[in-house]
């Protein structure tokens, strides 16, 4: 029995983990699941209805809506944090002074949610208060900033709010990964007399593939689940142009009484989710095993 | 490379730090100058206009009287049930990340990676999703509404991102150091406490601020899980800027808003050293 | 049945002596902010004096969207809270799955019926006997205008939708905002319900907007509705999305704008800034609905306990809620009207009185409807199909037949 439990101690380790995963994740996913195939109204009825809330769910144009805002402030918001993490993060790696100071400025939006923020943000962008007024008042009179306010573009000022909350965080992750790269190694690369653009782009660069890795997780993860910001920003509008899945997915399931129609939404997201960070995941782990 | 080059570069590279530096703490500074302000200033004023003069009642009002709800005790006592939240789900979420991150990194068996990655995608979840299921199972605890029940979710889902940084720096850690210490015969436990923890203090600094960071600004847990009494902070700021009657104080809310980011702002400030050391270690030196 | 036994207990001891046992009441609710919060602080004390504690349990934010959230996951661990703000036929929905307990006896014993208009007090039952208490009337089709606006652009207030757009053109010209409005869905909605009103008359509305009748929906009216409503884009500023609805009224309040559409609660808003119904801002009905009535009544309802004392606290709540004290208190704090008929109008305004006046007048000519922008019409469902369509069409520059259609397929859907 000693024994035993000595050679399995490792798995023991990890199985109140294993179990509490299977239940509160797994097991909630398929009561969910579950629940997209109901007519569930406002609390949870098991009688089931097929597919009717997927029909239902890619007929409604708000949906299709936030399916496309998420397409886009997903890309953006990965790719713009990743890009402006990095560059500081480089410039802040040359030997600076402040670095301190300048360091946690960056990582100081990630401290506070948007509950918080939300209203600065809304003042900031709101072309009759924010930026636009300041422009104005000091004569620039030609200054246009409306993004706030136009169906079109509301979605991008989700993606100013959300880089600014997490590109520190980013930027912490490379400076720290530029830290780790052997000195030698970019001696030797100047010793051969490859510039500094180089040396970044040939050496340095292809060694910071973890960081990149573990970056695009944490933003992807904050990605699917951004909630709060377009609540605090937006509230979804003008119209319902800046909506996005988890958003829409809460209103339909408790506010609006069509929890079987959240549901399905919520599995819609999980199902992309599935698709894109599957094969990434797999492929990771495989080529860090062998 | 000669020196004007040199200075020229410098200035870039200043300058380019400096003007984002700016711009990340515009919106902490209209907060800043906007809970200074009265009333009346805020209506009529310029919104990046230093106030007439520094007025701190907004703060001692959010702080002790300000009403959230029928009760108006400011955000005080509510400051302090997030306390009883935040650090124990913190301190045991950190810990059995560590546990788990240990075994994930040093003791791979078959089917460990498939964990490793069924926990990841697990954490892609949307927490909306798990509201109800999880009020249901909490009921079954006997746990609704309770202080332990809030904790014990955000440990639940609080695990997979510590369990992540863990294993990514102890990944890195040779397992040569495993097999030799085994050879001298130290078992699990002894490998883990004399070996790994030791030298663990940098991601635990990263665990610990992100945990922190996660669970003080948490609002959707705090608010169905918590009891009457046991609401934690975030509850209390939103029902307090939620004004819908008779004039927004604007410098009120955002003074309840500094307030409640202080804790991970003092966090960010004091520990922001050590957070990038410890993201070093785990990422690219191994 | 055993509730109501239960319930019937209670009601004796209540009436035979002043009750001791000290059981509490947690109340779930969203007013966390100036006179509602001090309306709340109210019946609390009125409470205490009965030796019912309260609990507080507020949860602020969307118009209850976070405290529907907490009440849900409450219900399903089955622990719900004594007493909770719900309304309209959410109520009818919590009763068909079970949840609410009858406060028949109390009611009964206070000759509710008699205490209540009809159209109220249907909402508050479920099977015909009472399980919510209500506590105020909002009137939600009022124009709120700023006299000195129109007078400096030449206008005149306008009673209907044509005369609206051509005195909003003089508004407009003069270079004031003509409608001040946030662009938020629910406030969208809120003026896309006085156009209904106005445009298609109180039993056009009645067909489509509450009993969801398909061929009023599809007949040429609504296609008219969303004409008038379309052209209102032209008259709000461009900065609007997302603005809250007081800052909206302080734009009417300051003289930067000459109009808004908002329910009776508005009134607050002026009150606070010193201003004097009549001569600094004036209240009428909005365009072309002046017989009409669009009501939207707060209720709490009542959870099923399985503690005696806490039944018992209930029906001390429900009555306190119904005492004439507390329903001119809370209503003044907010601008409604007692939902209890024939009390003192003395500490009222004009505007309340005109309120009053319309409710009674129009519940006899057909002309009281519930709103459909503030739940009291239609289920969630609908009600959300409705929104989303109107305001996806006010920020767009869809055709009316474009909006016309997209709102007969969304109500659809949802039904």
């Amino acid at each position: 029995m000693f024994k035993y439990l000595a050679t399995h101690l490792p798995k023991v380790v990890l199985a109140p983990t294993a179990i509490v995963m299977l239940v509160c994740m797994y097991g909630f996913i398929g009561w969910t699941a579950g629940l997209s195939f109901t007519k569930s109204r406002m609390l949870p009825q098991w009688e089931f209805v097929g597919l009717t809330q997927y029909e239902k769910l890619f007929s409604n144009p708000r949906w299709m809506v936030a399916l496309d805002n998420l397409l886009i402030f997903t890309l953006l918001f990965i790719f713009i944090s990743l890009v402006l993490g990095l560059l500081l993060a480089i410039f802040l790696d040359r030997k600076v002074r402040g670095e301190g100071v300048i360091r946690t400025i960056y990582l100081y939006p990630m401290a506070i949610s948007f509950v918080v923020t939300g209203t600065a943000w809304k003042w900031i962008l709101n072309p009759g208060l924010g930026l636009e007024k300041l422009a104005h008042d000091l004569g620039f009179s030609n200054f246009e900033f409306r993004w706030l306010v136009d169906q079109d573009m509301a979605i991008y000022t989700i993606v100013i709010a959300a880089v600014w909350q997490s590109s520190g965080f980013v930027m912490a992750m490379f400076l720290a990964g530029l830290r780790g790269v052997d000195d030698n190694l970019v001696k030797a690369a100047q010793v051969d007399g490859a510039s500094v653009i180089q040396t970044y782009w040939h050496i340095i660069l292809p060694l910071m593939k973890p960081v990149f890795f573990g970056a695009v997780v944490v933003l992807a993860h904050i990605a699917i689940k951004s909630f709060d910001l377009v609540q605090a920003l937006t509230g979804g509008g003008p119209g319902y142009a800046s909506d996005l899945p988890a958003n829409f997915m809460y209103t339909f399931a408790f506010s609006r009484a069509q929890m079987g129609l959240g549901a399905a939404s919520a599995m819609v997201m999980l199902g992309g989710v599935l698709a894109i960070l599957v094969p990434y995941l797999y492929s990771e782990l495989r080529s860090k095993k062998s | 490379m000669n020196n004007l080059q040199y200075q020229l570069g410098r200035s870039f590279i200043y300058s380019i730090l400096i003007g984002f530096a700016l711009l990340y703490l515009a919106p902490l500074y209209v907060m800043l100058i906007t809970s200074l302000k009265d009333v009346e200033e805020i209506r009529s004023g310029n919104l990046i206009a230093l106030p007439e003069s520094f007025n701190f009642s907004a703060w001692a009002k959010a702080w002790s009287s300000a009403c959230t709800g029928s009760d108006c005790q400011g955000l005080a006592p509510y400051f302090w049930n997030s306390m009883r939240i935040v650090i124990p789900a913190v301190l045991m979420s950190t810990v059995i990340g560590a546990c788990n991150g240990y075994v994930l990194a040093q003791w791979q068996f078959k089917g460990s990676n498939f964990l490793f990655g069924a926990l990841l995608f697990g954490c892609f979840i949307p927490f909306q999703v798990i509201l109800l299921p999880m009020a249901k199972l909490l009921a079954v605890l006997g746990l609704a509404n309770t202080v332990t029940g809030l904790v014990a979710v955000h440990v639940v889902y609080g695990i997979t991102f510590t369990t992540l940084f863990f294993r990514n720096y102890y990944i890195a850690i040779p397992s040569e150091l495993v097999r030799a210490a085994r050879l001298d015969g130290a078992g699990f436990f002894t490998i883990f406490w004399r070996i790994f923890l030791p030298m663990s203090t940098p991601i635990f600094v990263v665990t610990v601020i992100w945990q922190f960071t996660q669970i003080w600004n948490d609002f959707l847990f705090g608010v169905v899980y918590s009891g009457p009494g046991t609401q934690p902070i975030t509850v209390a700021l939103n029902n307090l800027v939620n004004t819908s009657i008779g004039g927004k104080q604007y410098n009120v809310d955002m003074a309840a808003a500094i307030i409640a980011a202080l804790p991970t702002l003092v966090v960010y400030i004091v520990a922001g050293k050590y957070f990038v050391r410890g993201l070093t270690a785990g990422a690219v030196k191994g | 049945m055993k509730f109501k036994l239960h319930a019937l207990a209670a009601a004796t001891t209540l009436a035979m002596t002043p009750v001791s046992q000290a059981a509490d009441v947690e109340v779930l609710h969203w007013w966390t902010s100036g006179g509602e919060a001090a309306s709340v602080q109210f019946l609390k004390q009125q409470l205490e004096g009965k030796n019912v504690g309260w609990t507080d349990f507020a949860v602020a934010g969307g118009g209850g969207e976070s405290a529907m959230t907490v009440l849900k996951s409450r219900a399903i661990s089955g622990n719900p809270p004594t007493a909770a703000q719900i309304k309209g036929p959410s109520i009818q929905e919590w009763g068909e799955l079970g949840f609410l307990a009858s406060i028949d006896d109390v009611a009964n014993a206070a000759d509710w019926d008699n205490l209540l208009p009809s159209v109220v007090s249907d909402v508050m039952k479920y099977n015909g006997e009472y399980v919510a208490a209500p506590v105020n009337v909002h009137r939600v089709n009022w124009l709120w205008a700023n006299p000195a606006v129109f007078q400096k652009a030449g206008a005149t207030i306008p009673t209907t939708w044509d005369d609206f757009m051509l005195q909003a053109q003089k508004l407009k010209d003069a270079g004031f905002v003509a409608l001040a409005h946030g662009g938020q869905a629910w406030q969208d909605a809120t003026v896309f319900e006085a156009v209904v009103l106005g445009v298609g008359g109180a039993d056009y509305y009645q067909k489509a907007f509450v009993e969801g009748d398909m061929a009023a929906l599809n007949s040429d009216t609504t296609v008219e509705v969303f004409e008038t409503f379309g052209k209102l884009r032209q008259y709000i500023d461009a900065n609007s999305p997302g603005r809250d609805w007081n800052v909206a009224t302080s734009m009417v309040i300051n003289g930067e704008a000459g109009m808004q559409i908002m329910g009776d609660w508005a009134k607050g808003e002026f009150k606070v800034a010193g201003k004097n119904v009549g001569t600094d801002y004036v209240c009428v009905a909005a365009p072309g609905t002046s017989g009409s009535f669009t009501f939207n009544v707060d209720s709490f309802a009542f959870f099923t306990q399985s503690d005696d004392a806490k039944s018992a606290a209930q029906g001390v709540m429900a009555d306190a809620i119904l005492s004439t004290e507390f329903q001119e208190v809370f209503n003044l704090n907010k601008g409604s009207i007692p939902a209890r008929l024939s009390m003192d109008r003395a500490e009222f305004d004009s505007c309340a009185h005109d309120s009053m006046d319309a409710f009674i007048a129009s519940s006899q000519t057909g002309g009281l409807v519930p709103s459909f922008a503030h739940g009291m019409a239609v289920s969630e469902a609908v009600a959300g199909a409705i929104y989303d369509t109107a305001t996806n069409f006010f920020n767009s520059s869809d055709s009316a037949e474009q909006g016309a259609k997209q709102l007969v397929a969304a109500i659809a859907a949802a039904q």
